[in-house]
């Protein structure tokens, strides 16, 4: 099998965090592989030995979205929203939030697709409602990952070996 | 997936600044005082010197014993806390993507068979349907 692609991390305003990757298939697959249930509960999976029990997708502007996880020690996740943007096969915006409320309040999660040379490039856009909702989501740790901005970081962290 | 205890929150919240940012990237070259820090920065030392206090109060930089110079230096013990949760999150989002990549080669190689068997019926029957 060739290299995986890197994931890419930024931070370009202080609403948003950016994640980009690059998958080797058309556009058109990755959108279903976004939009369709029984694609999307064999990849979207998080941490090992998590499932996805529940999947639903209406997916339409105005429709809603429901996913919920499980761990094989019996926790659960769940979060869920409602789409405002299908326009297959570049685009997809939806509300999301999660049942802990780990982002105070909803995030809209904007995912594009661009197809170039048979590969695609996924570029998710994750806005925060607010900036105090953001800087409450930096409080709880979980995307403070990403305000930190990975890239940047890893740049220190190999300075910081070196010296 | 939450970290646990206030320090590692102080820690992002001290690394989610540019200029914090590179405060530590100069540091981790060696001790350096307040007046050596803020030269690259077109910043004053008043500047400097409350970026230098996030920094200590999130505990990623101590100041040195000696008086007059009173040297920060990099403590790499919290960057390095940081970090693996960090590397723990990317590598949820990494195992989620490698996930898509298998997903969609299956996915082509179907779409492949299925063209093929498309082309092959479209084929004239006498030329290429091998007797049985």
């Amino acid at each position: 099998m060739t290299k995986t692609e890197t994931l890419k991390l930024t931070t370009p305003t202080d609403r948003d965090a950016v994640i980009t990757r690059v998958v080797d298939a058309p556009r058109g697959m990755v959108f279903d592989a976004y939009t369709k249930p029984e694609l999307l509960q064999r990849w979207m999976l998080g941490p090992p030995g998590w499932t996805m029990p529940v999947c639903e997708i209406d997916l339409r502007v105005g429709g809603k979205y429901r996913y919920e996880w499980r761990s094989a020690e019996g926790e659960t996740m769940g979060m869920g929203g409602t789409f405002s943007e299908v326009v297959r096969p570049v685009r997809l915006v939806a509300t999301q939030v999660f049942d802990q409320d780990w982002t105070s309040g909803e995030t809209i999660v904007a995912t594009d697709i661009v197809e170039k040379n048979g590969k695609s490039t996924i570029t998710t856009t994750i806005r925060f409602a607010s900036r105090e909702a953001r800087d409450a989501a930096l409080q709880t740790g979980m995307t403070t990952g990403m305000e930190a901005g990975f890239e940047r970081l890893e740049e220190l962290l190999k300075e910081t070996a070196r010296g | 997936m939450k970290p646990s205890g206030y320090s590692l929150d102080a820690t992002f919240a001290a690394l989610a600044d540019p200029t914090r940012r590179a405060i530590l990237a100069r540091l981790a070259t060696g001790e350096a005082t307040v007046s050596e820090l803020a030269e690259p920065f077109a910043m004053t030392q008043p500047a400097i010197s409350k970026h230098l206090k996030v920094l200590e109060r999130a505990g990623l930089i101590t100041r040195g014993r000696e008086a007059q110079r009173r040297p920060r230096k990099l403590e790499p013990r919290p960057l390095a806390e940081a970090t693996d949760w960090i590397e723990r999150y990317r590598k949820i989002w990494e195992a989620n993507y490698q996930r898509l990549d298998a997903l969609l080669q299956e996915m082509k190689s179907t779409q492949r068979k299925a063209v093929d068997e498309l082309v092959n019926a479209a084929k004239p029957k006498s030329k290429n349907r091998k007797r049985k």
